[in-house]
């Protein structure tokens, strides 16, 4: 068996007496996309921040290409430049244009030359639809396409794995579509990726395992269809139910 | 004539609205005529917006002749206006305080951008995190905390009489290089605190952004961080500045001819008080257009990055 991008070993993390992540396992292979679902507060995105050491967990241990990276000698920042995320506020940086968003990384942290980071970003922009936003300043796109560059942001930097934290939450229904097709296009050309997100459908679509999230522990996982198709546990069971009567189907997307 | 700018404003408005009409496609369709409801609500405004200035302007006056009467029909009116308003002495003030003033100018210039360097050092040495740079952190924590506190005339005696009173070989003994350091040493702390403000004001997830693109803290700092606070705190240094200006003409305590001392000698040779108001009007035309500036300025950049 190939050896797994992404390994969590019993990961706990609490938040002064709150524990938010209680022994938290999880394997990630190559190329595969992992979806973490679960209502608000049940610890998605704080497991994505642990991965990405934005947090400092209290107990086990995370692997990145079979090296710990939580290992306090282990140097933070290298881990990160392997590590892509997308956040879901875009977290954009105001004062810079698009382009300027994009290069930051690759200029001054990987020490690529202007003229080569400036093509790599625009060929990348332009694979997105976004070429002819390059010198637009954030606050001036729509919400979709500032969320399309923060994934260009992310990929720009080449990352061996990519953190997705609720990437569709904050835009109106019209523009998830188009940062879901994005993020399907990127499955197919073999990215590695975890997934936090409320779209049930496109978990169902896109993820090739599946992790409900409950009070901060993994209480089932398994392939799409086992988990949305018949889910085991009672609170699953209960959590997709909600879901579906709030309206996000977990059949098919509609986009 | 009321009636008649009337009506060509409402065509103009209604141009506007064609065109754009036009923008949003519906050229195809009949050309947009405004409804008479719109053309009644425009009236209305403009009947409000008439009458808001009207009122403006009346209250102006009324209250500028108030004053003006106030003010002259005040019993000792003739002798303030010989004192204070008086052409002759003003005449011969103004050479003078201009000569003093080309001090304060380049005090303002040279201590202006010393305390915006110090004060952006010290800002970011009280953000270090991490025990190393406890030292640091503290330091310049107690360097803010003294100098911000100590009243600046105290720190302007303290430093341009106790200095050469030390007797140290290679320093000077100049009170305008010292009192400027003086100066330096009192608005570096207030001017950190503000550029500490700004870095307070920058959401964490800027920065949580940054750390993630595998940015060095330090690069997040350069690269993220500064760029925005320095922006957001631009109003606030400003203020810091003019005050500095006008509190470069304190370095005269140490002998030196600036705007205020010039216009004092001429004070102390005629009794008259007019170089006085020549030299605080002076100070007044001086900030005037820094301020225009910064605004226009600032302005600009948030018109480039779009609604803030």
């Amino acid at each position: 068996m190939t050896e797994p991008v992404l390994r969590l070993e019993a990961v706990r993390k609490s938040f002064g007496g709150t524990l938010v992540l209680r022994d938290v396992d999880l394997e990630v292979a190559p190329h595969t996309v992992t979806a973490l679902i679960g209502a608000s507060g049940s610890g998605k995105s704080t497991l994505l921040r642990c991965v990405n050491l934005l947090e400092e967990i209290d107990d086990g241990a995370v692997f990145l290409d079979g090296d710990e990276i939580t290992d306090p000698r282990t140097d933070a920042d290298l881990v990160r430049r392997r590590i892509g995320v997308v956040f879901q506020a875009y977290n954009l940086f105001p004062h810079m244009t698009v382009l300027e968003n994009v290069t930051l990384a690759p200029r001054r942290v990987h020490r690529a030359g202007k003229e080569r980071a400036r093509e790599r970003a625009l060929e990348l922009l332009a694979r997105l639809g976004l070429q002819d936003k390059a010198d637009a300043y954030p606050d001036r796109l729509s919400g979709g396409q500032q969320q399309r560059v923060a994934i260009v942001r992310a990929l720009a930097v080449e990352p061996r794995l990519l953190l997705l934290d609720e990437i569709t939450a904050a835009l109106d229904p019209e523009l998830v579509g188009e940062v879901l097709a994005v993020v399907r296009d990127l499955k197919d050309q073999g990215m590695t990726m975890v997934i936090a997100t409320h779209e049930m459908g496109f978990a169902r679509e896109v993820a090739d395992q599946v992790c409900f999230l409950d009070g901060g522990a993994v209480l089932e996982r398994g392939t799409p269809e086992e988990v949305f198709g018949e889910p085991r546990r009672a609170r699953t069971q209960a959590f997709l139910a909600r879901v579906l009567e709030a309206g996000r189907p977990v059949g098919r997307p509609t986009v | 004539m009321s009636n008649d700018s009337e009506v060509n404003d409402s065509e103009v408005d209604t141009d506007n609205a064609e065109a754009i009409g036009d923008r949003a496609g519906e050229s195809a369709r009949a050309p947009y005529r405004p409804s008479a409801r719109r053309i009644e609500r425009e009236r209305y405004r403009k009947a409000r917006t008439r009458r808001s200035v009207l009122i403006a302007t009346a209250s102006t006056l009324v209250t500028a002749v108030v004053l003006y009467l106030l003010v002259t029909g005040s019993p000792g009116w003739p002798r303030t206006r010989e004192t204070f308003f008086n052409a002759h002495y003003a005449r011969e003030a103004l050479p003078e305080v201009l000569k003093g003033l080309w001090l304060n100018i380049r005090l303002l210039v040279v201590c202006g951008a010393l305390v915006l360097v110090l004060g952006l050092v010290l800002a970011v040495a009280r953000t270090l995190r991490g025990p190393v740079f406890f030292p640091v952190r503290a330091l310049a924590t107690a360097y803010v905390d003294f100098f911000r506190g100590l009243p600046l005339i105290i720190c302007l005696l303290g430093v341009i009489f106790g200095v050469p009173a030390l007797r140290l070989t290679g320093v000077t003994s100049d009170p305008v290089v010292l009192g400027g350091a003086a100066l330096v040493l009192t608005y570096s702390a207030y001017v950190a605190e503000v550029f500490r403000a700004g870095i307070e004001t920058v959401h964490p997830s800027q920065r949580a952004a940054a750390r993630s693109l595998g940015l060095t803290n330090a690069q997040a700092m350069r690269y993220v961080v500064l760029p925005q606070a320095v922006r957001r705190v631009v109003p606030p240094l400003l203020n810091d500045l003019v005050s500095l200006q006008k509190d470069t003409g304190l370095v005269s305590i140490g002998g030196v001819v600036d705007a205020v001392y010039a216009a004092q000698i001429i004070t102390g040779k005629s009794f008259n008080y007019t170089p006085y108001v020549v030299a605080g009007l002076v100070f007044v035309a001086l900030t005037i257009p820094m301020t225009r500036l910064t605004d226009w300025v600032t302005a600009r950049m948030n018109s480039r990055q779009g609604a803030i």
